[in-house]
């Protein structure tokens, strides 16, 4: 509170200094590298995500070509891969292990919780909330520089003669511990620990940031009632975030002491290598607790700004109030309290006592409910909506379209009776690929697009977007709807290769299919990092307000300074889905008018509020707007 | 040349589309089409979402109800998977009408509700008892999906039946072993610290319900019987994964498992059914366990319970194909385990005897 009202008094007070401020010229080190603008941190989190997303689908490209071909000549990898790539041209068992254990990492931390998170809750909170920047515009530095550090080490770890981890992103320890299990668990593996530990330290400095800055710098009106739901979700994220991390560093510092200073807190009763270890009395199955009790929270901190920035961009771009707004929150809250209890459905089949497979299995398939909750609301928004089908938009509906697909086939996987049979093979596969993975990149794609014109000053090309989502859209289905099909039919996931089972000589045609699938999918990326590079600079300028947003980021200069707002912070009088309202003249009301000012479209509730408001200079302004 | 033609054609494709790109970007700013509120093609991609949605179910419905090549459901030979398969496929049924309905719901509304400039979407914020019917509703449709799961699953994970034929499924990299308790009917105890390159499994001999066991490569069991595994792994976890028995568990070193199911259809059977002569029931590894991970698999034989007992009784016990171990065997104990293990007529017996006293 206090920080506000000291932060509002410096704004007003120190106008010309902040006038002063934008014209400051900084040097190129202080501007772009060591930034402490929030909005330069989110770009540097979106491009290096972007530059990850690349190498994490690239390894994807590569595995799926075995797959999709099994021993297939891949000699021409040969200059980047060397030795992986074995005397006869095929790829290398245990580098496909690599790959599949670096394309899991990559993804699900590099892209989707730094890439997604780290941009848009850096770069939305302060905007949307009316502030002049983070909390600590420090920390939000170093939490990028963290980032950096640890995706060199990881970056470097693929180049290590023993190779990365890898075994798989869960790391499931005796296999991570022991360089006599898979060459992985040597360096690859030492490097893999090191890298996380820099990440959680990143993504802790972060969520310190957004929680603070959300709690303490809104401006005044903009209570939590009336936060854009994106707001609601990077500050919710940031909470499960820094509730769950240090667990996985908790695992982690264990993992270390058992590989490297002889403990045995994962161990037991080991015979690897020719010879019996002394480790007695550890349990995998401690590890497979501690991971997952960060894993599950980690899919909804992947999952959630990405609901957050659909409702946002389905409610604008559909000229309709988000449907259910409050019920918007109570169900990301009740999704953020369940993930914390539902870890164990992971491990159905681990050997853990059946009793406690059972209470997971209630706590799991309750998840569900606030979940479906979500999926209507978004429907609802839609219906008799007038739609904007402008690029965002259309990844918008794309991810609600995931989301009930891989959504569903959770039920399956959340019953621990039928996940017996389908534990650990491609029905898993398909599923998180497309709720957590498909769905997520959706948000980050939809984001881009939505807040690109804030970001840079100018648009995106159009029609590449529209070529690139139909392109993405359909090619993700073709991706990963077969893998149901291959799931259903038990084929385990990991597999280098299914020419050695009876069970699993089926299908042939339909993996080289996928395969052929992604491999277009992902070209098409390709055409959207054209479009995202050529529009930054010669994309057409944006104007201020591209999509007549109700929120506060577009009441910036088409090109926001440091301190994002030149004169005063401006103030909040409505909530931020003001689209459409009866008796407004134009489709939307952005959030600084004050109600006083729109008697004509008013309700009842808000025109007894507009009695005692109290207007201050800034919104004068606005209400002659 | 082949591939120098290929590039120089890529390259000349993608040159040509970038510079249409370019002109009819120059032309809709000539024209103004940017200061257009709504995008030039709200309509077709509108009609697109539609005729998304039409192809994407005709295909789904298509590939589920036999236009794929090769059967997606593996066939059945356990008795709990007539259960679990039976509510696999309510479970689909209730799914997939919920995936339909909204699926058309949502690309439907994006169709109709398309921007029209003579219209205004209706201002509707919320309404409490839409909310109250999607919450319940799920919830209850849950609720009878979780009790009947739950069901099942204590049924399946609770304690295998007296008679239940007890077998250890032994994981290590790259394959798998299968101990049986012989004639006395109990396995022995192991010990991991007695594993060496011949008792691969660790069994420890002064346990002498360790004698007559005897160890198989392949896994068989009888016919309409139930059958106890009791699951272990030597170095890293690994997973008994029985795709035709619908049954899964991991195996930890360190933490044994178990799992018991009933088969009901012997590999004779199976390969009437399939009308494949060559058919052959598979145990593979589930769980990423190294460079061979992919190949790591036993085959299992069903037979009839006559059958089953006959080839229980040819095999010969561990210990009497390895006599040399009977010098692990406590003294007061090697008289027994001779016996135990049919050891009575091999001739070498008595000097590996011999050479242990002397020790």
């Amino acid at each position: 509170m206090s920080i506000t009202d000291i932060q509002l008094e410096e704004s007003t007070a120190s106008h010309g200094d902040d006038h002063h401020d934008d014209h400051h010229e900084q040097s190129f080190i202080s501007k772009y590298i060591f930034s402490t603008d929030h909005k330069m941190i989110a770009k540097q989190f979106l491009i290096t995500g972007i530059l990850w997303a690349v190498i994490g689908g690239g390894l994807s490209i590569i595995f799926r070509l075995q797959l999709g071909f099994p021993g297939v000549d891949l000699t021409w990898l040969k200059p980047i891969l060397g030795q992986w790539i074995q005397e006869e041209g095929t790829l290398d068992p245990e580098f496909y292990l690599a790959l599949v254990t670096m394309h899991g990492t990559i993804m699900v931390f590099f892209v989707l919780t730094a890439g997604l998170s780290g941009t848009f809750s850096n770069f939305l909170i302060p905007l949307q909330i009316g502030a002049r920047d983070m909390a600590s515009g420090f920390m939000n530095m170093l939490s990028y520089w963290f980032f950096f550090l640890s995706s060199m080490i990881m970056f470097i770890s693929l180049f290590l003669e023993t190779g990365p981890a890898a075994g798989g992103w869960t790391v499931y320890p005796p296999l991570s511990v022991f360089q006599e299990a898979i060459q992985g668990s040597g360096a690859g593996m030492t490097l893999w620990l090191v890298s996380m530990v820099f990440f959680i330290a990143s993504t802790l400095l972060g969520g310190v940031n957004y929680i603070s800055t959300v709690i303490n710098l809104r401006t005044k009106g903009m209570s939590f009632s009336r936060m854009p739901l994106t707001i609601w979700a990077f500050f919710i994220t940031a909470v499960i975030g820094l509730l769950s991390f240090p667990v996985l560093v908790a695992a982690a510092l264990l993992l270390v002491f058992d590989r490297s200073f002889g403990t045995s807190f994962y161990l037991s009763e080991i015979f690897i290598g020719g010879e019996a270890l002394p480790n007695i009395g550890g349990s995998p199955i401690l590890y497979q607790h501690l991971f997952w009790f960060l894993g599950h929270p980690e899919v909804y901190i992947v999952l959630l700004p990405a609901l957050g920035i659909t409702s946002e961009i389905i409610s604008t771009n559909s000229r309709k109030p988000i449907f259910g707004y409050k019920a918007m929150i109570g169900s990301m809250l009740a999704i953020a309290f369940l993930s914390f209890v539902v870890w164990a459905h992971h491990m159905f089949v681990s050997g853990l006592n059946p009793f406690l497979g059972s209470i997971f299995m209630f706590l799991t398939l309750i998840i569900a409910v606030p979940s479906a909750v979500k999926a209507f609301n978004y429907i609802t928004t839609l219906w008799r909506g007038n739609i904007v089908f402008t690029p965002a938009m259309l990844f918008s509906i794309g991810l609600v379209s995931f989301f009930i697909s891989g959504g569903l086939t959770g039920l399956f996987l959340g019953n621990s009776a039928l996940d017996i049979n389908l534990h650990d093979t491609y029905f898993v596969v398909a599923h998180f690929h497309l709720v957590m993975g498909s769905a997520s990149f959706f948000g980050l794609m939809a984001g881009v697009y939505h807040w690109f014109p804030k970001m840079f000053g100018r648009m995106m090309d159009e029609r590449m977007g529209y070529i690139h989502f139909w392109l993405t859209f359909v090619g993700v289905y073709l991706v990963f709807f077969p893998l149901h099909y291959i799931g259903i039919a038990g084929f385990p996931r990991r597999y280098y290769a299914f020419t050695n089972f009876d069970s699993f000589s089926s299908f042939g045609d339909l993996n080289t299919f996928v395969s052929i699938a992604a491999i277009l999918t992902f070209g098409a990326q390709f055409l959207f990092m054209y479009n995202f590079f050529n529009s930054i600079f010669r994309g057409r300028k944006a104007p201020k307000n591209p999509w007549n947003s109700t929120t506060l980021e577009w009441t910036t200069p088409v090109n926001p300074g440091h301190g994002n707002w030149p004169g005063a912070i401006p103030e909040v009088y409505r909530w931020p889905y003001d689209y459409s309202k009866p008796g407004a003249e134009e489709d939307f009301i952005p959030q600084t008018v004050p109600l006083s000012s729109t008697p004509e479209s008013n309700l009842p509730h808000e025109q007894e509020l507009a009695k005692n408001e109290v207007v201050s200079d800034a919104g004068k302004v606005n209400e002659s707007h | 040349m082949f591939n120098l033609v290929i590039i120089v054609a890529v390259v000349l494709i993608i040159a040509i589309i970038y510079t249409i790109f370019r002109v009819s970007t120059l032309i809709s700013i000539a024209k103004g089409d940017s200061k257009e509120r709504v995008p030039a093609s709200n309509k077709s991609q509108a009609t697109l979402l539609v005729l998304f949605l039409v192809g994407g179910i005709v295909g789904f419905f298509y590939y589920s109800f036999g236009g794929l090549d090769d059967s997606f459901v593996q066939p059945l030979a356990s008795k709990h998977g007539v259960e679990t398969d039976f509510w696999f496929w309510v479970t689909m049924g209730v799914t997939c009408f919920v995936f339909i309905i909204t699926q058309i719901l949502l690309f439907g509304f994006s169709y109709k509700y398309q921007f029209d400039k003579d219209r205004k979407a209706s201002f509707y914020p919320h309404n409490n008892k839409l909310e109250l019917i999607w919450t319940a509703v799920p919830a209850v449709v849950l609720a009878f999906l979780v009790l009947t799961g739950w069901k099942i699953w204590t049924d399946i994970t609770g304690p295998a039946p007296e008679e239940a034929y007890e077998i250890e499924v032994f994981g290590y990299q790259y394959g798998w072993s299968f101990r049986y308790p012989g004639n006395d009917g109990k396995l022995g105890k192991y010990n991991y610290l007695k594993i060496d390159g011949t008792n691969q499994l660790g069994i420890e001999l002064a346990d002498k319900a360790a004698h007559d066991d005897f160890i198989s490569n392949q896994l068989h069991i009888p016919k309409g019987k139930p059958v106890l595994l009791k699951i272990r792994a030597r170095d890293v976890i690994h997973s008994v994964y029985m795709p035709h028995f619908r049954a899964q568990m991991n195996a930890v070193p360190g933490l044994p498992t178990k799992f018991w199911f009933e088969p009901t259809k012997s590999t004779a059977d199976m390969r009437t059914e399939t009308g494949n002569p060559e058919f052959n029931y598979e145990l593979v590894c589930n769980k990423i366990c190294g460079r061979s991970h992919f190949g790591m698999k036993a085959t299992i034989v069903v037979d009839e319970e006559d059958d089953f007992k006959q080839w229980y009784k040819d095999q010969e016990a561990w210990l009497k194909l390895n006599p040399e171990y009977l010098s692990q065997v406590p003294e007061d104990l090697q008289e027994v385990a001779i016996i135990s293990a049919g050891l009575e007529n091999i001739e070498n017996t008595q000097n590996v005897r011999t050479q242990t006293t002397s020790f």
